[in-house]
This record gives structure tokens, C-alpha cells and sequence, in this order.
């Protein structure tokens, strides 16, 4: 029998591999932490889902007195902030892309990028007494005065100028996301291969042609991810936009009158809320705001890694 | 000429400026190619291309100064008297108010908030390159990218909800929304640091009949420390600049505390509530606060670049 055994081939032994087990569990804590902040916002919220339904989304109303409460101006706010600040940051922030991916003069590339990584680096509530002191009484001034006054008849116009309205919510939106808008997108210029460059100066192309028609095409998915990116943080940015966007729940057809956000009407009346009703309808804001931006940046992220894959394939 | 009719007229004046103007450029341009040759207008395409990019670069730098110009220039007059740093808030009108009270809020909360994610998220970033080859370390990896983009103030919500809806505002519910906003970073700084350092050096160390455990921990973290310490810089660096979770889980306080079970004053939360107030001292205590803030964070980070660029430098090396 001990024969028997001896000449069986030897079955590899697994030794028990603890360091494994405990590191793995503790690597668990991530996405536990995020399962858990979706499921404990999304039940607190309950209240609020079952007494409004779904007409919350659409509803238009945010009265506390009356207990009638709709995320319509919210949803607004917030993705006219975003858009607007993506339409200004987006042509810049590529601009910049380009010119750190370039070579030669690297000591200047170096020192913009840092610069531009530092901006993202300064917290949201500097940016909010910024843009509240200093960058609204001036747009206010030369921009937004102007422009009511001379264009009052065109949409988004209308109306007279207050200092604190979404054209300048979304002036200090695009200055924070502009640094995630260049780092990823040069570094998506960068992987795309050189030989292409190269076949496009060896047939002739100038240099913006190269860039124009072969370089951003082919890093297209990838600069796209990063302004899907950009956009998530965006739509939850909170101190800035809550000091600078004014912060009245109405939709009006003008980006010069102030407006409010998801995350800054949470920011300003959670604390200060009533009642059951009224701060589950806050929560229920919360839940909306991060279905949204985990969509958003599920998103994104699958869109980088595609790229970063092809780029090493 | 009633509303829809004017609006109608400045339309049409509007298209009519547009025509004229782009009418203006076909000919420039047509002007342009003519005395410019063959391949001129290409040319000119190139020149005005490269012009845009390096203006884009320059204008992406404006904001960075403006920002630091004006908190450096409002910050100073309140920081450069010593009480600032000293004494607590004063009500309105009597001078010599100061932010210690925030001060020590922010230290103690970013503080524990460190206990907290910095070893679990260095254990985590180890696993993600010694085991996470499989669906769980993509599950991680996919978990902490998503982690990062969630709102912090939904951070403060799920806080609130889970912590202090049962207890009280509390420094350590602030810190532990600290903490879930650190996470994440702690990992993926962690796993890229580690990652990066030669696999000559593991093997070597299992060739000498090392456990994995002393080949991780003793060998390759110890290569990979300065892209660690990076990214737990840059981790703190985020935390102690967060104000919205911390308006439902510290709240604040005007008083000295060093009690984490209640409530505590922060910075930002100084810089946030002071600003909004109409009054004049108020706010030029807020900007001292928040110049405080922006010397704090520009440091970590330069410390942190610091130590990456020692971390290259060790890789190299090896």
C-alpha cells in the first residue's frame, strides 16, 4: 500500500497561501465602500421615491413650505453648468494636450504641465472665493453687462446681469476641469503610434495637418473618454459652483440670471432641512446625482482603457 | 415693433454680420493664396495652427496665476498677524480673530482619515500587482476609477446617513468620509508605484526561498516607497482641500476642540461659511484661510513630485 502511494505522480501540494487571503480581503474595502454608499443613499432616499414617483425628475416645483419638492432646476443647473464650462475648456485644454505631447523645449512643456496639474490641485472652496470676489464682479463688468445690454433680444441673453449666474459657475468649471482634460488627452496623443506621424510628414502633410487628420483622429476614443471624464467632474463639482451659481431654483431661459445645481442645493439646505420629506428629497437629489456620474465615468473609463489597450497591442 | 418681430430683425442683422464676415474671409484667404503661391495657404493653416496651440497653453496658465495672485494678495494682510493662528473665531467686530480652531480640525480629521485609508489602501495597491490579475483585482481596479469620480458630497450624504443620522456630527464621521475619498487614490498610486519597480528583484527574492509575504512587504514596497509616499500625499493633499462632505459630518465649531467625537472646525469650512458672510473682517478671514489652504496643498504637492522624481530615479538604478 505505501508502494502504491510512492509511485502514484506527486499531486502538486497548495500550500495555504495566508499573506493572499488577508491582502485580498483587505483589498475588498474599495469596492465595499462603494457598494455600500450606493445602497445606504439609495434607501435613505425612499421615503422621497415612494411619495413623489418618478414625476420628481420632471416636476419643476421646490417649495419646502408647501412639502412639494421637484429636481427639474436642479437637473437644469447642472447640466447647463457642465456643458458650458466643457464647451469652453474642451478647445483649450486639447490646445494644451498638443503642445505637451510635442517634443523639444522641455523644460517649458514641463513647467506648463505642472502648471496646469497644480490647478487641480487648488481645493473647489479657493476657487469659489475666486471666483466669487474676483472673477464675478469683473465678468460682470465686461461680460455679462455688455451682453444684456447689446443682445438682450438674442436667447440666453436676456434679462438684466446679476453677479452670480450660471455664465460664471460655468467660466470657474472650466478652469477645474481643465487639467483632467489635458493630462489625459496628452497622454492619449502620446500613445498614438509614431509611425504614423511619420507616414503622414513622409507623404507631404504639414504639421497641423498631422495633428489635424491623423493624430486626433487616431486618439479620437481617447480624448472623447476624457472629456466624458472631464464631464463627470463637472456635473458634481460642489463649493465652487454653490458660491458662484446664485443659487435660486428656477429655470430661466437666460445664462445670466443665477440658477442651482444637484450638489449645491444639497450643499446649502441639507443641513438646514425639515423634516423627513424634505431631507430624503435632498437625498433623492444625492441618489440621482451619483447614478449619474457613475454612468458617466463607467463610461469614460471604458473608453481610456480601449485606447490604452490598442496601445499596447 | 412689438417682442417677436425685433427679435426676428436682430436675428436676421445677426446672419447678415455673419455672411458678410465669412464672405470677408473666403476673399482674405483667396487673396492670401494667390500671393502666397502654391502651397501658401497650407502654410498659413500651419503657422496659424501653431500660433493657437501655444496661445492655448499660455491661457491655460492664467487662471493658475490669477488665482494664486489674489489669494496671496487678500490672504496676507490676515495672515501675517500672529493672533491668526493663535486664537478662535471672534464675533464681528472685535479683532484678533483667528483659525486655530480650524486648524486643529483639519489636522485631526486628515489625520485619523490617514490612519484609516492609508495602510488599507497600500495593502490593497500591493494586491492589485502581487494577485490581481483576475476578475477580482479588475473588480477592485474598476471599483477605486468609480470611487474617485463620485461626487464628495454624496460621500458626505452616505456618511451622514450611515453614521451620524445615528450618533452626532462628529470629527471621526468627518474622517471617515475622508477616508473614502482617500481610498482610492492610496490604491491606484500604490499599484502603479509597485508595479513599476523591476520583477528581477522579485525573483530574486523567491529564488533565495523568501515567502511571498516577506518578498512583498520587506523587498519590493520598500523599492517602490517614494511613489507610495506620492501618492499618499497627494491623497492627503485632497482630503484636507474637501469641504462638502464635511458640512454634514464635522459641521464645525467655533470653539478650540481637540475632541474628535464632536463637532470640529476645518479650514475650507472657515473659507466656505466665512466668504458668504456680508461682513469685512469676516472675509478677509476667509482668504487668509483659504491662502493657509492653498500653501498647504501647493507644498504636499511639491513634496510629492519630489518623491517621484526620487522614485525614477531608484528604478533606474535597479
Amino acid at each position: 500500500m505505501g508502494m502504491a502511494d510512492a509511485a502514484a505522480p506527486a499531486r502538486p501540494v497548495r500550500i495555504p497561501d495566508r499573506f493572499r487571503t488577508v491582502t485580498t480581503a483587505v483589498s475588498l474595502a474599495a469596492p465595499l465602500a462603494l457598494g455600500a454608499a450606493v445602497l445606504v443613499v439609495a434607501t435613505t432616499a425612499l421615503p422621497a421615491i415612494r411619495h413623489f414617483g418618478p414625476g420628481f425628475l420632471v416636476a419643476r416645483d421646490w417649495n419646502p413650505v408647501t412639502q412639494s419638492f421637484g429636481a427639474l432646476p436642479f437637473v437644469y443647473g447642472t447640466v447647463v453648468t457642465s456643458f458650458l464650462a466643457l464647451a469652453m475648456a474642451l478647445p483649450v485644454g486639447i490646445g494644451v494636450a498638443v503642445f505637451l505631447a510635442e517634443q523639444g523645449l522641455v523644460r517649458t512643456r514641463t513647467a506648463i504641465g505642472v502648471g496646469v496639474e497644480l490647478l487641480a490641485a487648488i481645493p473647489s472652496v479657493v476657487y469659489g472665493i475666486w471666483g466669487l470676489y474676483v472673477l464675478a464682479p469683473w465678468l460682470l463688468v465686461h461680460v455679462s453687462r455688455p451682453l444684456s445690454e447689446r443682445l438682450s433680444s438674442v436667447p440666453f441673453f436676456e434679462g438684466p446681469a446679476r453677479q452670480t449666474n450660471i455664465l460664471i459657475a460655468s467660466v470657474v468649471l472650466a478652469v477645474m476641469i481643465l487639467p483632467t482634460l489635458s493630462s489625459i488627452s496628452r497622454d492619449v496623443i502620446r500613445a498614438v503610434p509614431g509611425g504614423l506621424r511619420e507616414a503622414s510628414v513622409a507623404a507631404g502633410a504639414t504639421w497641423w495637418e498631422t495633428i489635424w487628420k491623423v493624430v486626433l483622429p487616431a486618439g479620437r476614443s481617447g480624448i472623447f473618454g476624457a472629456t466624458v471624464l472631464a464631464m463627470g467632474r463637472a456635473l458634481g463639482e460642489t463649493m465652487a459652483v454653490t458660491m458662484t451659481i446664485g443659487n435660486r431654483p428656477e429655470i430661466l431661459p437666460t445664462l445670466l440670471a443665477p440658477a442651482y445645481t444637484l450638489a449645491s442645493v444639497i450643499a446649502n439646505e441639507f443641513t438646514e432641512a425639515t423634516g423627513q420629506l424634505y431631507s430624503s428629497a435632498l437625498i433623492e437629489l444625492g441618489l440621482v446625482l451619483m447614478l449619474v456620474t457613475l454612468t458617466v465615468n463607467v463610461l469614460a473609463l471604458l473608453l481610456v482603457r480601449s485606447v490604452s489597450r490598442e496601445a499596447r497591442a | 415693433m412689438s417682442g417677436p418681430l425685433l427679435v426676428l430683425a436682430n436675428l436676421a442683422g445677426l446672419l447678415g454680420v455673419i455672411g458678410v464676415v465669412v464672405l470677408l474671409v473666403r476673399l482674405g484667404s483667396y487673396m492670401l493664396r494667390l500671393a502666397l503661391g502654391r502651397n501658401g495657404h497650407r502654410r498659413l493653416a500651419n503657422l496659424t495652427a501653431r500660433a493657437l496651440m501655444y496661445t492655448a497653453a499660455a491661457v491655460a496658465l492664467l487662471p493658475l496665476s490669477l488665482v494664486l495672485l489674489f489669494t496671496v494678495t487678500k490672504g496676507l494682510p490676515a495672515i501675517t498677524h500672529i493672533e491668526f493662528f493663535v486664537n478662535v473665531e471672534r464675533p464681528v467686530g472685535i479683532p484678533g480673530a483667528g483659525i486655530a480652531h480650524a486648524f486643529v480640525g483639519t489636522i485631526v480629521m486628515v489625520g485619523i482619515a490617514s490612519l484609516l485609508a492609508i495602510p488599507v489602501g497600500v495593502v490593497s495597491g500591493v494586491q492589485l500587482v502581487e494577485y490581481g490579475t483576475g476578475r477580482l483585482g479588475d473588480t477592485v481596479r474598476l471599483a477605486c476609477d468609480v470611487l474617485v469620480g463620485i461626487p464628495s458630497i454624496v460621500i458626505g450624504l452616505f456618511v451622514y446617513a450611515l453614521i451620524v443620522e445615528r450618533f452626532k456630527f462628529s470629527g471621526y464621521s468627518a474622517s471617515v468620509a475622508l477616508a473614502v475619498l482617500m481610498l482610492p487614490v492610496v490604491v491606484r498610486t500604490t499599484e502603479a508605484a509597485v508595479a513599476l519597480v523591476p520583477g528581477t528583484l522579485r525573483e530574486a527574492g523567491l529564488a533565495l526561498g523568501l515567502p511571498r509575504w516577506r518578498v512583498s512587504l520587506q523587498l519590493i514596497l520598500p523599492a517602490a516607497i517614494p511613489g507610495v509616499v506620492t501618492g499618499a500625499l497627494l491623497a492627503v493633499a485632497r482630503a484636507a482641500g474637501e469641504t462638502a462632505p464635511l458640512l454634514f459630518t464635522a459641521f464645525g465649531n467655533r470653539f478650540l476642540s481637540f475632541d474628535p467625537s464632536k463637532a470640529m472646525s476645518a479650514l475650507p469650512l472657515i473659507v466656505y461659511r466665512d466668504a458668504l458672510t456680508p461682513y469685512p473682517d469676516l472675509v478677509e478671514t476667509a482668504w487668509g484661510a483659504a491662502l493657509v489652504l492653498v500653501l498647504l496643498t501647493l507644498l504636499v504637492n511639491v513634496a510629492s513630485r519630489l518623491a517621484l522624481r526620487r522614485q525614477i530615479r531608484l528604478a533606474g538604478q535597479i
